[in-house]
């Protein structure tokens, strides 16, 4: 699917816009970037309810192309810039991390792998 | 590229929100010169952890970086409060790391076993009191695949 699929999905609001064409095909869900370091491999899509830059960055050292902030959490400016400047894109939606996760699951993005 | 490139930077202790622009600032660099890919992804990671580190207990620090064809070594200084137990440090889980760092999403007790992880070498030179000095190669091309 494509990241325009995802907000469909997932009905988002888009507050950065990357490639919205861009493909993705794996995600991860995790409010722990230590986590989303240690044990994330070709992901190209991070759900999480954490809103500060530093999620940004770890989505950034991953290769990741989308970041979705979950229980309609609003990122500050500040996350916002970083994800323009990185030519991310960012998208909030009212689901929980669970739904958001089952939803996105079930009409076709995988876990990926799962790298330890 | 025949040469090695070198960088320095420093790493602000006072600013969390600053804590991955030296490694930000590395993977740009070895993604223009055409690095391997998998390489700059290991590069990355490690380095990031050990910035975050560094914010984290240290106050922040130095970064040192060394490009070559065949591998990128990185140092990471600071004049923190040193590592008491580094066995213990490198054991997943167990972390030092306060409350209010664990909320920002690190301090799971991830970082040196990560760092670890993504590095070909690895080495910590630690004095209780005086700081750390954390030494990581990753290899352009690594024999296998991890």
């Amino acid at each position: 699917m494509t990241v325009k699929d995802v907000i469909r999905i997932l009905d988002a609001e888009v507050v950065s816009e990357g490639d919205l064409g861009a493909e993705v095909k794996t995600a991860c869900g995790s409010d722990m970037m230590s986590d989303v370091l240690a044990f994330v491999k070709d992901q190209s899509v991070l759900l999480t309810g954490l809103t500060n830059p530093q999620v940004v960055r770890t989505a950034e050292m991953m290769d990741m192309r989308c970041i979705i902030f979950v229980r309609g959490k609003d990122p500050g400016a500040d996350v916002i810039a970083l994800a323009k400047q990185k030519d991310m894109t960012v998208l909030k939606t009212n689901h929980r991390m669970f739904t958001a996760c089952g939803l996105l699951y079930t009409n076709g993005l995988s876990g990926g792998t799962f790298s330890r | 590229m025949n040469n090695v490139l070198s960088f320095d930077y420093t790493v602000p202790g006072d600013d969390f929100t600053r804590a991955g622009e030296a490694s930000s600032d590395v993977k740009h660099k070895l993604k223009k010169i055409g690095y391997n890919p998998e390489a700059i992804r290991k590069v990355a990671i490690a380095m990031y952890e050990g910035e975050i580190n560094m914010v984290i207990h240290a106050g922040g620090g130095n970064a040192h970086v060394d490009i070559s064809p065949d591998r990128v070594n990185m140092v990471l200084r600071d004049h923190g409060p040193g590592i008491e137990n580094v066995e213990l440090a490198m054991r997943e889980g167990y972390s030092t790391a306060p409350e209010k760092v664990r909320a920002l999403g690190f301090g799971a007790g991830m970082g040196l076993p990560n760092i670890k992880k993504y590095t070909d070498s690895m080495k910590i030179d630690t004095e209780v009191g005086k700081g750390t000095t954390l030494y990581m190669t990753v290899l352009a091309e690594h024999k296998t695949a991890r």
